[in-house]
């Protein structure tokens, strides 16, 4: 994985002073609250309803062991015990003093981490495929192109005070596991015509109030022109973006009000000046100087069938159920991806504790090259597990309850801190989210209904990706109370779809039973072999509807 | 005037978080803040609550208290009690987690 040069490092400890001088400013009453909420927010703190929170930045979700103990140590020393991973592949912490971010940001630079650009109005923490260099089928390795694109915006001056936040994600692959078509700029590793590595850019997709699916504009954009082709869409995004209206200051709203054609127009022609300065083309030894960090790690030359894995499968049923769930496929004969869930029925979706995180970075260590990541359906991933060694891992997975065997199953949710934290949030979704686990926490069951995916958000912010729910949730506020409301027929893969809005909204006490009876219907209509998101796309949202409210 | 105040309120105290560590705290009748909302000056109408918020702002200058703002209560049996879910898990903590934030006091 990546590691800091001189410049790296010289960077965050700089700014781990200033914010230190900030901070003392703030406490000793030299600024004002308005004059230091942007500057706190530069270093991803923000004011929650009980507590400061800080943001700290996971690139690509990408985290060493020893990264990884630190957080864990972060959140005994400094914190309560616990950490929420986010769909921005980070960590949150919920209850900072203000006093002690300094010194929190001192020992995450001890380790090559910070909260830079975590918040603010800037380009913010890149995310890709938590099975990026580990997929088969893989064009490049999407790190690569992440941590390039990490580098180039990175305090980038013309991009530090945009109209709004702007979210990059990269796959690597025509299977988008990163949820590309619903970033600022989404981009796909593509083949280009010399069969080296190029990119097709999508523009514009987005959730919050305003849902949209990405529009791609630039088509295998080779490698040399990337950050030239990046540059040009945030120049026409800078100039025309809209700064006198908050909710509609996203590159997605300037894309709609544009036409697709247009902005492709417009990107076009701001390219064929930033490409005739020729400042930003990407040299080809720096290319490969970031490929040398994600070099594919030193695979042993295994079988690809472990007898034993086969013979722990069929002694232990628990095992198996795990591996039927939580492992994937590597393109390594002999070696697998493994899933770690965070989603343990009656626990908090995203949320691990001092005492896992450390198990999560030994198990790292012993079996999977010491690297994790973080994914942005808020769980971890073994990127290159030995087959031999599932077994093992998943034992120390099980000691710590983290075997939890749900992976994209009806109790696997994203989910939003919602009412229980936020200070923007108008509903609780961490409690739905529970409901809903416990309700369907059979697993034969899950099993039988096979892949679902529930996102639920506490606000129309969206933070909890209701909008790409297979079913998504949706909390509001109706005169103090908490309402539901349920969408269907979303997904944020490469068939990405927005969720179509059933109908009246639910209480707290209803949403559980409304989501057993959406569930029902789908098992009783569906066809052999046939998830809920193919039988919904066959068959619309009626039959859905017609359960659903003529039972309630 | 702070977004989750509620315009057509008539009793409300007034709440803000300290600059130190994010505490919710509530202003009191003698002028400090408490971590309690038993402790808060309760206020009647629309001047009295005007008042309270006035007197309660000077905290924000003095380095102690972030963003104060009204919030409606109801008084019941001499308790003082939020009327919005929001304001009820502050004074409390997150309702999935009884063992953080202030309802950790009394476990």
């Amino acid at each position: 994985m990546y590691r800091y040069d001189e410049f790296d490092h010289t960077l965050v400890k700089e700014r781990v002073t200033q914010f230190r001088g900030q901070v003392e400013r703030r406490l000793a009453g030299d600024i004002t609250e308005d004059q230091f909420k942007p500057l706190r927010l530069m270093n991803g703190v923000y004011l929650q309803l009980h507590a400061y929170m800080l943001r700290v930045a996971v690139p690509y979700g990408t985290l060493s062991g020893k990264q990884m103990h630190m957080l864990a140590d972060i959140a005994t020393k400094y914190d309560k015990g616990y950490g929420h991973f986010t769909t921005r592949q980070n960590i949150q912490y919920n209850w900072p003093a203000l006093s002690d971010i300094p010194a929190i940001l001192d020992d995450l630079a001890s380790v090559e981490m910070h909260a830079i650009q975590t918040s603010g109005n800037c380009i913010r923490n890149v995310t890709s495929d938590q099975y990026a260099g580990a997929a088969a089928g893989e064009v490049d390795d999407p790190r690569i192109w992440s941590e390039i694109i990490r580098q180039w915006s990175t305090f980038h001056p013309e991009f530090t005070f945009l109209p709004r936040k702007f979210k990059f994600a990269v796959c690597g692959m025509n299977e988008d596991r990163a949820a590309i078509r619903f970033h600022d700029i989404g981009i796909e590793v593509v083949k280009g015509k010399d069969g080296a590595p190029a990119f097709d850019i999508y523009v514009g997709g987005g959730q919050g109030r305003t849902p949209m699916i990405g529009h791609l504009i630039g088509e295998a954009v080779p490698a040399v022109d990337l950050i030239a082709y990046l540059e040009s869409i945030m120049r026409v995004y800078n100039m025309n973006g809209r700064r006198d209206n908050l909710y509609k200051a996203r590159i997605k709203i300037l894309v709609h009000a544009l036409g697709a054609e247009e902005m492709k127009r417009q990107v076009e022609e701001e390219f064929v000046h930033v490409k005739e300065k020729g400042v930003v083309n990407l040299p080809e030894e720096e290319i490969a100087r970031i490929r040398a960090y994600f070099a594919p790690p030193a695979y042993e030359a295994l079988p690809d069938e472990s007898s034993a894995l086969n013979e722990a499968m069929a002694d232990n049923k628990k095992f198996a159920d795990w591996v039927k769930t939580n492992v994937a496929e590597h393109k390594a004969d002999g070696y697998a991806i493994a899933n770690i869930s965070l989603k343990p029925v009656g626990g908090v979706a995203g949320d691990a504790s001092d005492d896992q995180m450390h198990v999560m970075a030994d198990l790292a260590t012993q079996y999977s090259f010491d690297e994790l990541r973080v994914t942005h359906e808020q769980n971890i991933v073994l990127a290159h597990v030995k087959k031999d060694d599932l077994f093992a891992l998943w034992q120390g997975l099980e000691k710590a309850a983290l075997g939890t065997p749900n992976l994209a199953l009806i109790t696997d949710h994203i989910v939003c801190p919602g009412l229980d934290y936020c200070a923007l949030a108008n509903a609780r979704s961490i409690p739905i989210s529970q409901e809903i686990a416990e309700r369907f926490n059979d697993l034969d069951r899950q099993h039988n209904i096979g892949e679902l995916k529930v996102k639920i958000s506490g606000c129309i912010n969206a933070c909890g990706h209701h909008h790409v729910g297979h079913i998504g949730i949706l909390g509001v506020d109706k005169k103090g109370t908490e309402f539901y409301q349920i969408s269907l027929g979303g997904s944020a893969d490469e068939n990405a779809s927005v969720g179509d809005i059933l109908g009246p909204a639910f209480t707290e006490d209803e949403i559980a039973d409304a989501i057993e009876t959406i569930v029902e219907t789908y098992i009783k209509i569906r066809q052999e072999g046939e998830r809920f998101i193919e039988t919904y796309r066959r068959v619309g949202k009626e039959p859905f509807k017609e359960t659903l409210y003529a039972t309630h | 005037m702070a977004q989750h105040t509620n315009t057509r309120a008539t009793t409300q105290a007034v709440t803000a978080n300290r600059l130190l560590d994010g505490e919710v705290v509530y202003f009191t009748a003698d002028g400090t803040w408490s971590d309690w909302l038993k402790d808060a000056d309760v206020a009647d109408g629309k001047e009295a609550c005007a008042a309270l918020l006035a007197k309660a702002e000077p905290s924000v200058a003095a380095q102690q208290v972030v963003e104060p703002y009204l919030f409606e209560v109801a008084v019941e049996d001499s308790a003082i009690v939020p009327a919005s879910v929001r304001e009820k898990i502050r004074m409390a903590g997150p309702t999935i987690r009884l063992d953080l934030g202030k309802q950790a006091a009394s476990i």
